[in-house]
């Protein structure tokens, strides 16, 4: 029971950061009816930034949090520059070309921040230096370190502020209302730009707080880990419901419990035939059947035109 | 970044001799260097191709004469990536290019699928890394290895773990590849013949970092050791990821893991964490001194792994091509099973199948955050006083 639970909070904290990166695939899907494919990249830039600003001062002697926050500031400034110069010069002049156009720049945009991160960091693994010594405290023999408790809460703290923000906000009700519907948004006085550009942002920020809590969490950052990650977001997305920033959430954290409890248990449920070694069978397992029997995703609506 | 610098001006210059065409010189010897000069593996693949170029650069500095004719070598530096196709396609262009001897692949799983084509075009080829024991079982005459292979690895590995470790129950884990599954099964084979319980047996992959949901489900079965067939891009975060679980186990594993790149991605967790290296210790190799120096020198780096075997395989070419007089590989290639011959790392010689004779096996732990060595074992010759029992 007590390993159950441990891979339980081991999903829960994957799953975290799984729907912080999947709300950026959804946001700019719910707006653009575009599927982002470089926003994997996206959050792999903001990490190796935080990698980068938290290995420069691990050594200055400035107290841990600090460089935390310094490092976390500089991957946000990064993705939201990349992000909305992205939009401005890749998605912006394809807004009105067939859907294929856009999707393919994505791809293109996808290469293009890898190989220019290799160039930037080199193709090696990079180590994140340990700011905080793990401390632990035991659950029901369950071992939680302050690290997974700190990330969830900051996950928690983020979307909720994300779903306020979307609800509430004069700029979230003009990102919903150029959801459903841009030319009569535009006509009530939306300014439909500036609204998309803003959504980027968003996505870009959550992206980079979603680096910065893997090169944490795993304490290792490489210039090809957007990519995987951005597929198993993209998955927990559509889990959720694509367009849904709820959905994102819910979707991510689903995903992440699924693989954790999978790749635990894989092995003793088939004998040792398959190993933990195929847990991302899982990930795209999920995905096929959402598609095939709930295209809508647990929270879209079935109206068929946004999934 | 600086290797990378270098890697990428010797490839532009390799390029550009080529493309120039008016090949330098003619009747300069070719050596073939085949290892990942990118990728997550790339600072252990440089490390071998500097071995070589060092090699090539000494002799050519001294001056070599092979059956009378004064003889100048030039270094082929390919990039495999440790990936066993792209190894093929690297092959294959090193066969075209005629070189008189291929040092590589670094990955067992690329040399294996590259021996094929170094023994149809009858070239020598000299692992100075594989350790998987099929690359010299395929009944090919040009494969050859400078390292001890897994059966004689893993087997000591083991034996060390049970006997010194006293670890009854262990977990294993390998990532899927050719080295880190051979590793991890000769090293299960031993621990369970000698009565310590396997208590999990888990595989990852060599592109993962997240080994949390394997560790829990290990740390579910209480083992008093870890051990991890594979490379350290992925031990060094499963050592960290180890720690935050709790799991207090001790974290043994093979040369790929013993490198000072672990000790960085594992960070202070690094402390206590053993692994076996084929070889001798470097400084305790009779050449290694003077070597880490002139290598130091050349490259301002440390050795990372195997450019001494590196540069003695470039040596047992040349020592094989002066005894037949002859620097065309189907004269030189029977010479080289006959070697007798006093390298950097000690004393080669070959068997039968082209497996380094009495090859040393040294275990490393990491004290003080560098890797100290601990023991070394020679399998055959010498054996540990109470492993003297059996040999697989």
């Amino acid at each position: 029971m007590d390993i159950f639970l441990q891979q339980l909070v081991n999903g829960l904290v994957l799953g975290s950061i799984y729907a912080l990166v999947a709300l950026g695939y959804t946001m700019v899907y719910g707006i653009l009816g575009l599927i982002n494919f470089a926003h994997g990249d996206i959050v792999m830039v903001g990490a190796l930034v935080a990698l980068s600003v938290a290995q420069a001062l691990a050594g200055s002697g400035l107290p841990a949090p600090a460089v935390l926050f310094l490092a976390l500031l500089a991957a946000i400034l990064v993705c939201v520059a990349l992000g909305v110069t992205i939009e401005r010069a890749a998605y912006r002049p394809l807004r009105r070309a067939p859907r294929l156009a856009p999707l393919i720049t994505a791809i293109g945009i996808s290469i293009l921040l890898q190989y220019s991160a290799a160039l930037v960091w080199g193709k090696q693994y990079l180590s994140m230096p340990e700011l905080f010594k793990p401390g632990a405290v035991v659950v029901a023999g369950a071992q939680v370190t302050d690290l997974q408790v700190f990330i969830f809460l900051l996950a928690c703290a983020v979307m909720a502020g994300l779903l306020w923000f979307i609800k509430s906000s004069r700029v979230g009700r003009a990102m919903r209302a150029t959801a459903q519907n841009p030319e009569v948004s535009g006509l009530m006085g939306v300014n439909i730009d500036r609204v998309i550009a803003f959504t980027f942002l968003l996505g870009s920020a959550v992206g980079a707080v979603a680096g910065v809590m893997i090169v944490l969490y795993y304490g290792i950052g490489h210039y090809f880990m957007g990519f995987m990650l951005g597929l198993k977001a993209f998955t927990a997305a559509v889990l959720g419901g694509i367009g849904n920033v709820a959905g994102a959430m819910l979707g991510g954290l689903l995903l992440g419990v699924i693989e954790s409890l999978a790749s635990g248990y894989i092995g003793d449920l088939t004998g040792g035939v398959l190993g933990s070694n195929y847990r991302d069978i899982f990930a795209f397992l999920v995905l096929i059947l959402v598609l095939v029997f709930r295209p809508g995703g647990i929270m879209g609506e079935h109206s068929g035109e946004r999934a | 970044m600086n290797p990378r610098l270098y890697s990428t001006i010797a490839l532009a210059l390799t390029a550009v001799a080529l493309v120039a065409g008016c090949a330098p010189d003619d009747s300069s010897v070719k050596i073939g260097s085949a290892s990942p000069l990118t990728g997550s593996q790339a600072h252990i693949g440089i490390d071998i191709r500097n071995g070589v170029q060092l090699a090539v650069e000494d002799l050519n500095a001294a001056g070599v004469e092979i059956g009378g004719k004064k003889v100048k070598f030039r270094l082929i530096a390919e990039d495999d990536e440790a990936n066993p196709t792209k190894a093929t396609t690297v092959a294959q262009k090193l066969a075209d290019a005629k070189v008189a001897g291929v040092v590589g692949h670094f990955n067992s799983g690329a040399s294996i699928p590259a021996s094929r084509i170094y023994s149809d075009a009858g070239i020598p080829q000299i692992s100075p890394s594989s350790t998987n024991p099929k690359y010299t079982q395929q009944g090919f005459k040009t494969t050859f290895r400078v390292v001890a292979h897994d059966d004689q690895q893993g087997p000591t590995l083991g034996r060390f773990a049970v006997e010194k470790l006293k670890a009854r129950s262990i977990a294993v884990v390998d990532d899927s590849t050719a080295y880190g599954q051979g590793l991890a099964d000769a090293f299960s084979a031993t621990v369970k013949a000698r009565g310590a319980r396997i208590v999990a047996r888990e595989h990852t992959t060599d592109k993962d970092t997240d080994f949390k949901a394997i560790l829990t489900k290990i740390k579910g079965r209480r083992p008093d050791l870890v051990m991890f067939g594979g490379i350290d891009p992925q031990a060094g975060p499963m050592v960290r990821q180890m720690a935050e679980l709790g799991i207090k186990a001790r974290f043994i594993g093979g040369d790929g893991m013993q490198t000072p790149n672990f000790i960085k991605l594992a960070g202070a967790s690094a402390e206590g964490v053993m692994a076996s290296i084929p070889g001798l210790p470097k400084d305790q190799m009779p050449g290694g001194k003077e070597f880490m120096a002139k290598y130091k020198a050349k490259f301002n780096s440390e050795v990372e792994l195997f450019a001494p075997m590196g540069y003695d395989a470039v040596m047992v070419f040349v020592d094989a091509m002066k005894r037949a007089g002859s620097t065309d590989p189907a004269k030189f290639l029977p010479e080289i099973g006959k070697t007798r011959y006093q390298g950097v790392i000690g004393p080669i010689a070959f068997d039968e199948k082209g497996d380094l004779r009495n090859g040393p096996i040294t275990i490393y732990v990491v004290k003080g955050g560098k890797w100290e060595p601990l023991e070394t074992v020679v399998p055959g010759a010498k054996p540990a006083p109470r492993a003297a029992r059996k040999k697989k």
